[in-house]
């Protein structure tokens, strides 16, 4: 789940204020390029991938990056989507309420599953993505992909793909955007 | 939400039910996977106190509870300490102290859920007291019509929907809650009874009445058929059941007066041959086995909701001002 909605949904309830852009929308539509080829470089083509995005902020970067894949590989990859609410480590601690119904048709057993998300964070939401993940069958992999890695991992969790590395403090936010591109500022509580 | 307990539809309102609705989507997709479980409710224990006979209701709650992972514990008055004895106030004491997060209660005079609130710390649903209301049950009777539009195309506005609600309304707190709900939603409801099998009064439901199933048929867009609940009427109401199903009943030979995209639905258990002819339940348009399977994926909705979102006793969400934990 994007470190968005997170935010910006009560109890916090809180408002972007957006101080710098770290990347333009064509260094996001480079990024995607590059990941889609990563991607292929290391699965030897994309025979058994499959994208999943994680609700809501990876979606539509999965989306994108099957359009890449796609024109990259000639053949169609899979596209799906994974609402992480129910698998949450926090249920009980805030409210938790799912923003989407997943969309997972397949049985994932055997296939290569690359998770895609906009920020990654503290971790926790990956950490749950993988658990749900199980139920849909034994992937043969999983890879995650993310457009922005900003530290603070909480968990042992590590990207295959990434779009940048962004050091940053715990309370700024970050917001991946497709027509402002990654935004850089703060949550302000009115 | 930040419901605390569920004893009446008006609990909720139009947007506490959106929520459910929204959050029901999620379950039915939960419920259609492969492994239908997921670990939302874990180390949450859900015990169904049930004072009077169910099977579908219990069912379907111990499924949803399952389904959350949650445990369930399960207390029927026919082999309990209440034989001994016990009051409802020691016994549901006794249920909270084993440790039930929430009770599903079913008793058959109304209020006693919403007197249950006032004794134990548990979250409390209501699945039935008496004549009053069933919640649950109008939620996924909302939840089935709703699935029911959206899968013909025609969205998820329930504005200008036409329900006639018909048979023993007297006894039923399933119309009740279906009145309550249906109206909160936007549509129109048309209560269908003889006079003896009214309450004395409908003033402020916000519905019409009619005497006639005949004169309202044709205009239906979902005719909701009750059960007529023999084991509560004491007095005679109704000259006999054939009089009753020739006036009332959704027979062969008046479904051919249905319009061709009205939904029939019945609560269970059914009556077949008195209140809807034994066929016409099995027919397209008869949505009343899926309403049984929403059942479980709107009552996971509604304990989802009222233990996921925070353990703090006040049933509201903690305030949240630490450091963000999440991306």
């Amino acid at each position: 789940m994007a470190e968005r909605e997170r935010m910006l949904t009560p109890p916090r309830g809180g408002v972007f204020v957006a101080r710098a852009q770290v990347m333009s929308p064509d260094d996001v539509t480079r990024v995607i390029t590059r990941i889609g080829h990563e991607i292929v470089e290391r699965n030897h083509g994309v025979g058994e991938v499959v994208l999943v995005g994680l609700q809501t902020g990876g979606v539509p970067i999965a989306r994108r990056l099957a359009r890449v894949l796609g024109e990259i590989s000639g053949t169609e990859v899979p596209v799906g989507s994974l609402d992480v609410a129910f698998y949450r480590d926090d249920i009980g601690l805030r409210p938790v309420l799912p923003e989407a119904v997943t969309d997972i048709p397949w049985d994932l057993s055997g296939r290569t599953v690359v998770l895609v998300d906009d920020v990654l964070f503290t971790g926790r939401t990956v950490r749950a993505a993988l658990n749900a993940l199980a139920d849909y069958g034994r992937a043969r992999r999983i890879q995650l992909a993310v457009m922005v890695d900003r530290g603070h991992r909480e968990v042992p969790i590590r990207p295959d793909f990434v779009g940048k590395n962004l050091p940053t403090r715990r309370d700024e936010m970050v917001d991946v955007d497709e027509e402002k591109g990654v935004m850089l500022g703060d949550v302000v509580v009115p | 939400m930040s419901a605390t307990h569920l004893i009446s539809v008006s609990d909720l309102g139009k947007e506490g039910i959106d929520d459910v609705m929204r959050l029901a989507d999620s379950f039915v997709e939960v419920s259609e996977r492969e492994i239908p479980r997921v670990p939302a409710l874990r180390g949450r224990t859900v015990a169904t106190v049930f004072f009077e006979d169910s099977t579908r209701t219990r069912l379907s709650f111990e499924a949803a509870a399952k389904r959350l992972s949650a445990d369930t514990m399960t207390f029927a008055a026919g082999s309990s300490s209440l034989n001994k004895g016990e009051s409802i106030r020691d016994t549901v004491e006794t249920i909270e102290a084993l440790g039930a997060d929430a009770m599903i209660i079913r008793h058959k005079s109304a209020g006693v859920p919403l007197q249950v609130t006032r004794w134990v710390g548990s979250r409390v649903v209501n699945a039935g007291d008496g004549w009053h209301e069933h919640p649950t049950q109008a939620l996924l009777d909302l939840y089935t019509v709703r699935q029911a539009l959206l899968r013909r195309g025609d969205g998820e506005s329930f504005a200008g929907l036409r329900v006639g609600i018909v048979g023993d309304v007297k006894h039923s707190r399933v119309a009740r809650s279906g009145v309550l709900g249906f109206t909160a939603m936007g549509a129109s409801v048309t209560l269908v009874a003889p006079p003896t099998l009214l309450p004395p009064s409908v003033e402020g439901w916000g519905v019409e009445v009619s005497h006639r199933l005949d004169d309202v048929l044709a205009g239906l867009d979902v005719v909701y058929l009750l059960r007529l609940q023999a084991e509560r009427m004491t007095e005679a109401l109704l000259p006999s059941l054939r009089e009753y199903t020739a006036n009332w009943g959704l027979t062969r030979a008046r479904a051919a007066a249905l319009s061709p995209a009205a939904l029939v639905m019945h609560p269970g258990p059914m009556n077949r041959g008195v209140e809807i002819a034994a066929e016409i339940a099995d027919l397209p348009c008869s949505v009343i086995t899926r309403q049984v399977a929403n059942g479980v994926a709107v009552r996971m909705a509604v304990l989802f909701m009222l233990l996921g979102q925070g353990r703090n006793d006040s049933g509201r969400p903690e305030s949240g001002q630490e450091a963000p934990v999440d991306a």
